[in-house]
């Protein structure tokens, strides 16, 4: 079984050699047929943007017409007169702060184990991407089970191996940390992207290094490290942008609690929208996460020109 | 590639294997419990496998609320958003890929900005303009937007797949006096029908595996899907794992039987999402 994409070779070749034209008379049909994401793009993300922005202004709660009221939102969240606004930040800076860079650096390495030359290695990559496709909702639940603080099986084995159990959802010092945990269970797709990118790095690099009577050290420090840069900084950027959007497990493990120890940011906005319909204290609640993200992708899109590479551009890399 | 060392490739074959036991473990242990006697679920210390195959949780755990229901549910709402997906997302990295108009690549580049969008800065907009048409609490909210490009990586999969396609193609079809809508169905699409495949089987499971969108559109009993219809479960089951755990094996084996029967697509599918280089 491969596990490089079979784009055949002589296939790209032709392309670059192709001379290109410019051909305006496609202009209609290009946008004729582009039409459906553009409307889409429009109807579903550009519009709704501007809209959550001026509900943000507003007291609303679908029955009624939106009443404008200024920056009162606002100043409800960032004067603590909403008791869950803080609470939701610190357990999000929390949660995200260490699952993303801890995660990385677990993929990252779990990429390098996958990608040596070894017997079953498909196998095992098979093996670590699995847990992507299970649903989250059901994961969680899986592991609600695990986690049980008396009948679990985690804590069982702990017990067996006489160390410490914990009551891991169950209180607020370790409900962070649990779901930290937890993440960790589904970096397949980060650790899928990190092999593609290691797969990229040309073995010459590393026979230099042997040349020089280099060791593994020596070539992950000079080699694999310095080549994947781009990569582990897209994942990293990218794991930020999702773990700010992490909904499904504290929503069916924890529902915030204990003590709105795991209440996490898109939680709390959901609650406030959906549970309390406040829907313009929700709006305000989401600007201010449009913000974060739109702070990370500016800095990704700076960056990206040297990241992202069409394999049928024939561009320069 | 250089051969290892002993002590490298057991220390090495140790770890993956310990990766292995993490990322499984889980999933056995729920199929395990899916199949125990509630006698035999607390009991201490726990056996590893139970002493009989105890089906009757499924039949227990499936009648307990119309899961069958919830089942037809979340296949319309997942068979309807692939079609969408696989149709509109192929018609438009046609566009950004093999056509040539002014401005093309801007303005992809300007909708891939879409990616990093969360839903959840949308999602009250959306709610409202369901609302609005009084769309609410129907399956058009979660299965409309696949109609409308079905997201912007679907077609960024498909696009980079497509510019890898010889130009000369369609340029001979063109000269033939092919239409573009010819091109694209029969020359184009039979060619990327690998990363149709792709596209189709991230939808598949997007959809069927997605909480979010169900609970924020989805408000009464008869048209929850599978994830809303397992919490529903959790609510009132508190106690009884071994049927929470038969619900919830059952929720999970399509995606697992996906996943199995077409591993090798999903894993090239994410490294073809062009990191590479």
């Amino acid at each position: 079984m491969k596990t490089e994409w079979t784009i055949p070779r002589t296939l790209s070749r032709h392309k670059s050699a192709n001379v290109r034209k410019k051909r305006p008379k496609d202009l209609v049909y290009g946008l004729l047929f582009a039409s459906p994401v553009l409307l889409g793009y429009l109807i579903f993300v550009i519009i709704p943007i501007f809209v959550t922005i001026f509900l943000s202004f507003t007291k609303y709660n679908v029955g009624k017409p939106p009443e404008f009221i200024g920056l009162d939102n606002y100043k409800n969240l960032f004067s603590g007169a909403d008791p869950f606004f803080y609470p939701a930040v610190k357990a999000t800076v929390y949660y995200v702060g260490v699952s993303v860079p801890l995660g990385i650096i677990l993929s990252f390495f779990a990429a390098i184990l996958l990608n040596q030359n070894i017997r079953g290695r498909t196998i095992f990559r098979s093996i670590f991407y699995l847990p992507v496709i299970i649903p989250l909702a059901a994961s969680s639940m899986v592991w609600l089970w695990l986690l049980q603080p008396d009948f679990g099986i985690v804590n069982y084995a702990l017990q067996t191996l006489h160390l410490p159990t914990s009551k891991w959802l169950g209180e607020t010092a370790s409900v962070i940390p649990t779901l930290i945990l937890f993440s960790f269970w589904t970096l397949g797709n980060t650790i899928v992207i990190f092999l593609a990118g290691l797969q990229g790095i040309p073995s010459h690099l590393y026979e230099a290094i042997e040349i020089d009577g280099g060791n593994s050290f020596h070539k992950l420090i000079y080699v694999t490290i310095p080549m994947s840069s781009p990569i582990i900084f897209f994942n990293t950027v990218i794991a930020f942008i999702n773990g700010f959007q992490t909904f499904v497990q504290p929503a069916v493990m924890t529902q915030g609690g204990p003590s709105n120890a795991s209440l996490l940011y898109v939680l709390y906005l959901f609650n406030e929208g959906f549970k309390f319909s406040r829907m313009g204290s929700a709006s305000s609640i989401s600007v201010l996460l449009f913000l974060v993200v739109i702070v990370f992708t500016v800095v990704l899109f700076a960056f990206s020109k040297s990241l992202v590479y069409y394999e049928g551009q024939g561009s320069k890399k | 590639m250089r051969k290892l060392s002993f002590l490298n490739k057991t220390i090495l074959y140790a770890l993956l294997v310990a990766g292995s036991v993490f990322c499984l473990f889980p999933i056995l242990w729920m199929l395990r419990t899916s199949i125990i006697e509630m006698g035999e679920l607390f009991q201490n210390p726990p056996k590893l496998l139970p002493s009989h195959w105890y089906m009757d949780n499924f039949k227990q755990a499936l009648s307990a609320y119309p899961f069958g229901r919830f089942f037809m549910n979340s296949a319309i709402i997942t068979g309807g958003a692939v079609a969408g997906v696989l149709l509109t997302s192929s018609i438009c990295a046609y566009s950004f890929s093999r056509m040539e108009w002014p401005g093309r690549d801007k303005v992809f580049g300007f909708i891939l900005t879409g990616l990093m969008i969360p839903f959840f800065v949308v999602m009250i907009p959306q709610f409202v303009f369901w609302k609005s048409l009084h769309l609410t609490d129907t399956f058009v909210p979660l299965i409309a937007p696949a109609w409308f490009g079905g997201g912007v990586f679907n077609i960024f999969l498909l696009r980079q797949f497509f510019m890898s396609i010889p130009r000369e193609l369609d340029e001979a079809a063109k000269v033939d006096g092919c239409s573009h809508f010819r091109i694209y169905w029969q020359i184009i699409l039979p060619i990327g029908k690998q990363a149709l495949i792709v596209v189709g089987l991230l939808t598949f499971l997007t959809n069927w595996n997605d909480y979010l969108g169900p609970l924020a559109f989805i408000t009464s009993e008869k048209n929850y899907t599978l994830m809303q219809g397992l919490t529903l479960f959790q609510g009132s089951y508190t106690a009884q794992w071994n049927l929470m755990m038969a619900a919830t094996s059952v929720i999970v084996i399509p995606s697992l039987l996906v996943f199995l029967i077409a591993q090798r697509y999903f894993i090239e599918g994410i490294a073809m999402t062009g990191i590479k280089g």
